[in-house]
């Protein structure tokens, strides 16, 4: 990109920089400017200024209603200016039906983490799916409970240390890591079902993507999407933030690949 | 009048919450109250009023649906038995420690666990005392009728928003598989968006508009002293309800040497018992909580001063019992309060609950006067 | 009026709804009615019972231990509830499948075949009809014209047609009862 002339290295001091006229980056106005109690390194805060920018460009401020999990997403609804629900443990989706039936046409979407939606969520979010819940679900996948401390998600890898399997996921003792989202791909009610990453540039501007079309797919009424975002967490994992993201690259994206699993409509069935 | 039917009492719930202009209703099919859904999915009201009914995939769904959809500022209920009212537990508290107003009806059956289906009174403690985790109550309506079965479904609405507090109707598998006569209420129409924003429009997730701030319902608080004020503010919450809704009908308590507690299915028992009572010259009355919480403390209270005993007539081991004790020990009172109670789905007969009246009191109806300790 | 009332007999012979169609009855004639049924895994083709009370009065207890009248139609309900029928009170029962019949002396006891009247009809539907009219007849807390309007009330309106048949049978009910006493 051939950066303006006036804001080339050296040309400007400090205050010219700040100037607004000349600012080439603006953060959306539907992200607020509290400070996220998120570790740097982690990939909430990438997907929290995706769905800010899209609620903002897409003009759905005022009909946005977004439901927070149980992990480190429960305070979500400190950062998003819209209207929030904070749900019990796993329930997001059966919170988001009742929203989104009563109101159809509010936009719902829920953001959940691996523990509330792969594991004690499972129930809930196979029924919203399967229903073809007008909702948009947003599946942040680190394979670690984040908040409670770093303990065995269902979709820790397997040799995966963590503090509830300090010698290493052992499937004979813990079982397999899930692909919940190879599942949900399987659900008729379900419109697009996609896995994402937000580690690299290129990565994020995909990721936007998909979240876009998932919003309208939603708004369009064509049944549940499902974005899955395979995301690090450096805290739990205990590694630098860069190193966290050449892990994920090296060992998540393997055996969770990304990728779009089923685009379709509501009713059709994938052969994923 | 208003339109005069031979209903069953879970038959009339649905019809009441059709007719009260109840937005959404999320249940789970249960014995002895699956005639709730099946009276909502026959009547489809969707297509009438617009109400939303929708069949959820556990209790656990159902109430979490309910929590969802009661965020909108909306009128919204579910039902359930026993064991799924357990289920719902978690999702109660969260109802109530976000400050959401609800309907939840219990169609009680005989337990613990599995139990049976045959009616029982054993959920009174888990609808009065919490159920869930933390300090909170719940409105809890007793309908002893299929009339009151009607009545308390709009009266329960009209509670949970006055207090932005869940309301429970607690009924039992007989009131729910009784039919009755009942009049039905006319129909009332369904809240528009603009009553609903202009009624709720400051605390529920209409969408957040540039006017206004965004709507967080949450019953969560980081912060201790601020979770210790919220506590606070519920805990004012349920003694207004105490101060201002406490409702009961007492039977001719007035010049009674005993009086009988009961509530639901066994007070009708009870309203027989009174009769065959007097028939034998014992002066019996009936008090009749018909809010189990708040509970008509106050009543007990004024009745300790004047009565002999209380005995409390309950389909199970002795739970409401408590409440009345801590009345009578309020009071300074030295009336004695006993109980009788039949369990596993069985309902007292009358003659029974007689007979366990002169028994109990047995002391007191040979001497005339109260025993003292 | 009080009137306290136990029917009973086997699934399928129409006791739940002979209940129904009375409670209906004297909601045509503004009493007010309670209809009480034992519920759950006992219906299925086993012994069916509900209890009716029909007053001028507030009800109360729709669990009773004895009763005014008690419409027996088996075996099983005559043994259960013959004795818990009120001194002076009336035994209503259908002779069909009841070896050993009723044996008070202190009470009203009334037989109607109804089961083979309803096989002369050639509808054994109308089975609980004939016992209804029979128990009208012994028992005429109600009039015919609030038993019609009681029928229409309970009857899904697609069944209306049959309402002449089942006047009928409540008509045939009320010819062959027989008061066994005088017999």
């Amino acid at each position: 990109m051939e950066l303006k002339e006036a804001i080339k290295p050296g040309k400007m001091n400090l205050q010219e920089i700040l100037k607004p006229e000349n600012l080439v980056y603006g953060k959306s106005e539907v992200l607020n400017d509290d400070v996220m109690h998120y570790c740097p390194g982690c990939s909430h805060g990438v997907v929290h200024k995706i769905l800010a920018e899209l609620i903002d460009e897409m003009g759905i401020q005022e009909k946005t209603v977004g439901v927070a999990p149980v992990g480190c997403a429960v305070f979500a609804y400190n950062y998003i200016d819209i209207d929030w629900q904070e749900a019990a443990h796993g329930r997001a989706p059966a919170v988001a039906t009742g929203i989104a039936r009563l109101n159809p046409e509010n936009f719902v979407f829920t953001y959940q983490g691996d523990g509330d939606l792969a594991s004690i969520g499972s129930a809930e979010i196979m029924h919203a799916c399967n229903r073809g819940e007008n909702i948009l679900v947003i599946f942040i996948n680190n394979g670690i409970y984040g908040m409670t401390g770093g303990q065995m998600a269902p979709t820790t890898l397997e040799g995966m240390v963590t503090a509830t399997t300090p010698y290493g996921r052992n499937v004979d003792l813990n079982g397999y890591p899930m692909k919940i989202t190879n599942l949900i791909a399987q659900l008729p009610g379900t419109s697009y079902v996609t896995r994402q990453a937000v580690h690299t540039p290129a990565s994020v501007r995909k990721c936007k993507r998909s979240i876009k079309k998932a919003i309208q797919n939603v708004l369009d009424k064509k049944g549940t999407s499902f974005v899955e975002v395979v995301s690090t967490c450096n805290s739990g994992w205990k590694m630098t933030p860069v190193d966290a993201n050449k892990w994920m690259e090296e060992n998540m994206i393997p055996y969770y690949p990304l990728g779009d699993l089923k685009d379709s409509v509501k009713g059709e069935h994938s052969d994923n | 009048m208003g339109e005069v039917k031979l209903m069953k009492g879970n038959e009339v719930l649905a019809e009441a919450a059709i007719r009260c202009g109840c937005d959404g209703y999320f249940g789970y099919p249960i014995t002895p109250q699956s005639e709730v859904m099946e009276t909502l999915m026959a009547r489809q009201p969707w297509n009438s009023t617009g109400m939303v009914v929708l069949q959820a995939e556990s209790e656990v769904a159902s109430i979490n649906m309910v929590y969802g959809a009661a965020a909108t500022g909306k009128k919204v209920m579910t039902s359930s038995s026993s064991p799924g009212i357990s289920l719902m537990a978690e999702g109660i508290s969260y109802i109530a420690g976000a400050e959401l107003p609800c309907l939840i009806v219990n169609v009680q059956r005989g337990g613990p666990g599995l139990g049976t289906i045959q009616p029982s009174q054993a959920d009174y403690f888990q609808a009065v005392k919490g159920g869930g985790h933390g300090d909170y109550k719940m409105i809890v309506l007793a309908p002893s009728s299929v009339q009151e079965m009607n009545d308390f479904v709009d009266l329960g609405f009209e509670l949970a928003f006055k207090y932005r507090n869940p309301a429970m109707i607690l009924a039992d598998g007989a009131i729910g598989q009784m039919m009755e006569k009942v009049e039905l209420a006319d129909y009332k129409p369904r809240w528009t968006k603009e009553e609903v924003l202009e009624k709720n429009g400051d605390w529920a997730t209409t969408g957040k508009t540039a006017s206004r701030k965004k709507n967080i319902v949450t019953s969560l608080e980081m912060d201790s002293a601020k979770m210790e004020q919220n506590n606070l503010r519920f805990q004012e919450k349920y003694r207004k309800m105490e101060e201002e809704d406490v409702r009961y009908e007492a039977i001719q308590c007035d010049d009674a040497d005993f009086v009988i507690v009961a509530f639901g299915t066994s007070s009708r028992v009870c309203l027989k018992a009174v009769e065959v009572a007097r028939a034998k010259g014992l002066k019996v009355g009936l008090l009749r909580p018909i809010t189990l919480f708040p509970f008509p403390n106050k009543a007990i209270k004024e009745l300790a001063r004047k009565t002999k005993g209380f005995l409390s007539v309950e389909m199970s081991a002795g739970q409401m019992v408590e409440d009345i004790k801590l009345a009578v020990y309020e009071a300074g009172s030295n009336a004695r309060v006993d109980h009788f109670g039949r369990m596993g789905g069985i309902i007292p007969t009358p003659t029974e609950v007689v007979e366990a009246l002169e028994e109990k009191f047995s002391w007191e109806l040979s001497y005339g006067v109260k025993r003292s300790y | 009026m009080t009137e306290e009332m136990i029917i009973a007999g086997f699934g399928g012979q129409g006791v739940l709804s002979m209940g129904k169609i009375l409670a209906y009855s004297g909601i045509m004639e503004d009493k007010e009615v309670t209809w009480f049924p034992s519920y759950g895994p006992e219906m299925r083709g086993g012994t069916a019972n509900v209890t009716v009370i029909v007053s001028d009065t507030r009800i109360s207890s729709p669990i009773l231990q004895e009763f005014d009248t008690a419409i027996i139609l088996n075996q099983q309900s005559m043994d259960k509830f013959e004795k818990a029928v009120k001194p002076g009170g009336t035994l209503l029962y259908d002779p069909n499948g009841v070896i050993n019949p009723p044996t008070r002396t202190d009470i009203n006891i009334y037989k109607v075949e109804a089961t083979k009247t309803a096989v002369e009809m050639g509808n054994p539907k109308v089975f609980n009809m004939i016992v209804f009219g029979s128990y009208l007849k012994v028992r005429p807390i109600l009039s015919l014209d609030n038993v019609e309007k009681g029928l229409e009330k309970s009857l899904p309106e697609r069944y209306h047609k049959l309402i002449p048949l089942n006047l009928e049978a409540i008509q045939k009910g009320q010819e062959i009862v027989k008061d066994v006493q005088l017999v």
